[in-house]
């Protein structure tokens, strides 16, 4: 057998789902409430997930970082979710939502996952609405959509430009029904810091009291990993402070597998980098796409004049402007993929037609959108986010044009999982952001939603007990038992060696070096040589932190060890990601290879050598792992050229 | 710009705290007030001292998270403006700031500035949500709803749940967030079939949590970041008298 075994379904495409789920195990009510859940994190996964398996009956220990359940980072998603409504009835289905996504994943994700996705998309929508989310509706009283990068259709439902605050306060509020009840028990304020794995299955954490600082162990049938993405190895990006890689990375040093971890997204709207100090980046929700035009000054000197402030974006007349999504892409336009987006967006800036101070800045103008709706309109649909634009950079966008650029986003790659979301450890799951398994080589513009939701709420509560099934005579663990003595002693030694460091340096300039090697060398292109390179800087790196860091040694509460923990496992990730994107000699939608591009500069696919997923086998932090492949069978979708001209 | 901060430090929930005065020099006027104490905290670390602890996470403005006292405001006296949001333009060079945890008997100090906030989720479990479960729902447009009072519920649903609003009222009263709550819900039709229920159980757990009641000063709206509206409060005393009346709850 091999070692990555999909477990995908036989039989058509469409069939799939449905047929899992007719021959699956079920577990009866008695014996739910023999079985302990562990879910690490409540975003929108981790939170629809718990509700959803405390409403079967399950026992479920929840854990978050943050005060509450409330604040996981899904809380800050934009601009919507999709789903094949079709409501607007210009032609959407699920085969075309499915089409859709595998095309944006430039080829790369796995077809029975994407075609159960865009399946149970319309359930998602039924759901929230039930629990009061409130979608934006037109004067019919019925749900109103728009578009998004990457499709010809109007599928996105959202709520303002709040659309991940209101699917989270819902999978929030289902989480607090089952908290009232006692199914679901939350542990908020505490950090995972190891899996334990007993007998080869998941069977247990040992989190950290962010509180007190003690270590606590909890013990439970199966463990569902929804943490959210990685992106903050990049230090900047739109991810919140606390949004990290260590639940991730602890299981894949526990045997989980980690799959294309090279593959993040780079998010083409956000607002540029103004200085050393700056701690994130906020995202400009790509919905401003709709109506915002993208233009950089068609004359390379009078960028210039703009970079140094001489002149403003509103000096250059419309006929020296370079709408240079427009005139590359004319069938999407603007609405192009955001790999394609940013990319773009970086070739012009690289091309010296760059704005801003830093050069590292082109313009989304609405001139034209507030002509033809009036301000009052755009104001309705974008007014929150022009208002958070003025905030931060002082420029009032309905005047001057906003200044965007690409910063880090999302993670397609995470831990490996089968059909079931079922890592190669047994009996630990991982959903949402942390799995890799939907979105390939770049996800489309509201499918995060979609997918975190989609995995809580309708395919975890199914697989899930098609794994417990053959649990039900396991009694709960003992948490004494040696796997957990030792996996607490090894957090406990790690913790001791990181304060006893007492060095010179703060956690914080160690992350951003990381960084700034991440970004200019694994970014937005990458090359066979910056690639090398950032490994052995990232190795050079991560010994300074060993030898250099400095952290409180202080009880109780001590925020700098919580960066500290955090940032030693991504000095170990970064490297991960640079040797999968040196392995990769092609490019495929969020990861570009230099050397790997179409004559028009678009990215060259390699199918018939790179059409598989890497998933790595921890062998030690300065060992090679070891590549396993799972290929990918595509059946029901032609491999093409992604063309979005 | 050169500033001075004052600033609550306070080992944990039980030792006693005290203004620490700090002089923090050439902060950049781009940075976020998070920022500025980032840079504080560096400094303190590098000098082998304890750094200020002090709750955030999104830093846009979302998450609820961050949430401090700023020169007698919660978030600052600017309109609309989470912590993180406040950026260090809106100072002047010279300025002393003073930097305060929320003060309220239902969010006691953890350590410095981070307060325990959990009574909000508590009152959220009493009822804040409508008690469907996954799957089995009707269709998505099956019931239109009026679009002026989705948009009314969206107004009411964008609460951070940051507590702003505890912090700000003299009596640590939690009115407007249950009340934006309990409006959410009674502005959709799905929320109709619970909604005597929800507003007394929602009503008696703000009680038995510690909040204080409302004494209609209106300093929740004014520091709300997310611009909450007192009406909220109007609709959930309207709710909560019509289900006494018609509904009442078993104690």
């Amino acid at each position: 057998m091999n070692f990555l075994d999909s477990k995908i379904p036989a039989g058509p495409l469409a069939e799939k789902w449905t047929k899992y789920k007719a021959e699956q195990k079920l577990v009866n009510p008695a014996n739910k409430r023999k079985l302990d859940i562990i879910v690490i994190g409540t975003g929108l996964a981790g939170a629809s997930a718990a509700a959803s398996f405390g409403e079967l009956g399950f026992n479920v220990k929840v854990f978050c970082i943050q005060d509450s359940p409330r604040r996981a980072h899904s809380i800050a998603a934009q601009g919507g979710i999709n789903a094949a409504k079709n409501y607007p009835n210009d032609g959407d289905s699920v085969q075309r939502l499915f089409n859709d996504t595998i095309k944006g994943g430039d080829y790369r994700a796995r077809e029975a996952n994407v075609y159960r996705l865009a399946e149970v998309s319309n359930s998602i929508i039924d759901q929230c609405v039930a629990q009061g989310v409130p979608f934006a509706r037109d004067y019919s009283g019925l749900l109103a959509n728009r578009s998004f990068g990457g499709a010809q259709v109007s599928r996105t439902f959202y709520a303002r430009g709040q659309t991940g605050q209101q699917l989270l306060l819902g999978a929030y509020g289902a989480l607090s029904k089952e908290i009232e009840k006692g199914t679901v028990k939350m542990y908020p304020r505490r950090e995972m810091m190891d899996l334990v794995v007993v007998d080869g299955r998941a069977r247990g954490v040992i989190v950290r009291n962010l509180v007190t600082g003690e270590l606590e162990r909890y013990s439970a049938h199966a463990v569902v990993i929804a943490s959210g993405g990685y992106g903050r190895v990049f230090y900047l990006s739109t991810n919140a402070m606390s949004s990290n890689g260590s639940a991730i990375w602890q299981c894949y040093k526990k045997g989980a597998c980690m799959a294309n971890p090279c593959f993040t997204q780079i998010h083409p709207t956000c607002i540029p980098v103004h200085g050393d100090y700056q701690s994130k980046l906020t995202l400009m929700s790509e919905s401003l796409r709709n109506d915002g035009r993208i233009w950089v000054p068609k004359d390379a000197e009078k960028a210039r004049l703009l970079r140094e402030g001489k002149i403003k974006a509103t000096d250059i007349p419309e006929d020296e402007r370079d709408y240079y999504l427009e005139r590359r892409y004319p069938s999407f336009g603007n609405l192009v993929p955001r790999d394609v987006a940013s990319r773009a967006a970086k070739e012009r800036c690289d091309a010296g037609y760059g704005v801003n101070n830093t050069g590292r800045a082109v313009y989304l103008d609405f001139k034209e959108a507030i002509q033809r709706l009036g301000k009052q309109a755009v104001e309705e649909k974008y007014g929150n986010l022009f208002e958070m634009y003025e905030r931060i950079v002082d420029e009032n966008p309905y005047v001057t044009p906003m200044m965007i650029y690409p910063a880090v986003h999302y993670t397609m790659g995470g831990l490996w999982v089968d059909y079931e979301l079922q890592t190669t450890v047994k009996g630990l799951f991982a959903a949402g952001e942390v799995n890799f398994s939907d979105h390939g080589a770049n996800r489309l513009g509201a499918s995060a939603l979609m997918q975190g939701l989609s995995d809580g709420y309708f395919v975890l509560p199914y697989t899930m007990q098609n794994y417990l099934a053959d649990q039900i005579n396991e009694k709960p663990l003992d948490e004494n038992l040696p796997q957990f003595e030792e996996a607490e002693l090894a957090v406990r030694q790690r913790i001791t060696r990181i304060l006893s460091i007492n060095g010179d340096i703060v956690t914080d300039n160690i992350h951003r070096r990381l960084g700034r090697i991440m970004w200019e060398k694994v970014g937005m292109s990458r090359t066979e040589q910056s690639l090398k390179e950032a490994i052995e800087e990232i190795k050079a790196l991560r010994k300074e932190f060993w030898t250099r860091v400095k952290v409180p040694n202080v009880e109780g509460m001590n925020t700098e060890l919580e960066k500290a923990l955090r940032v030693a496992d991504f000095l170990e990730m970064g490297e991960l990601i640079a040797r999968d994107a040196l392995m990769r000699n092609e490019s495929c939608g969020g990861h570009f290879r230099e050397e790997y591009q179409t004559p028009d500069g678009e990215a060259q696919r390699d199918d018939e050598h790179y059409a598989f997923v890497a998933a790595y086998e921890f062998q030690g932090v300065d060992n090679e792992p070891i590549l396993h492949k799972e290929e990918l069978k595509f059946e029901n979708v032609e491999l093409k050229q992604r063309n979005y001209k | 710009m050169n500033i001075k901060l004052k600033i609550w430090r306070q080992r944990n929930a039980t030792s006693k705290g005290k203004f620490v005065e700090y002089q923090l020099n050439d902060v950049p006027a781009e940075a976020s007030f998070l920022e500025m104490l980032d840079i504080l905290n560096e400094q303190l670390v590098l000098k082998g001292e304890d750094p200020v602890t002090f709750d955030h996470d999104c830093r846009e403005g979302i998450c609820g998270a961050c949430g401090l006292y700023i020169n007698g405001h919660p978030h600052g006296r600017f309109k609309n403006t989470t912590t993180c949001q406040l950026h260090m333009r809106k100072f002047k060079d010279g300025d002393t700031i003073t930097v305060e945890p929320w003060r309220s008997e239902a969010f006691p100090i953890i350590k410095d500035l981070m307060v325990d906030r959990s009574a909000l989720d508590k009152l959220i479990q009493a009822g804040g949500y409508i008690s469907v479960h996954t799957g089995g729902v009707p269709d998505a447009n099956a019931i239109p709803i009026n679009k002026h009072n989705a948009d009314l519920a969206m107004d009411a649903a964008s609460c951070i749940g940051c507590g702003a609003c505890v912090a700000a009222c003299k009596n640590g009263s939690a009115m407007l967030f249950v009340g934006a709550k309990v409006s959410q819900f009674a502005l959709l039709p799905q929320g109709q079939v619970e909604s005597a229920d929800r507003v007394q159980k929602m009503v008696a757990r703000m009680d038995a949590l510690g909040f204080g009641s409302c004494s209609n000063t209106y300093a929740c709206q004014a520091e709300c970041p997310k611009g909450i509206s007192v009406t909220n409060i109007a609709r959930m005393n309207r709710q909560f008298l019509a289900a006494k009346i018609a509904e009442p709850i078993k104690k």
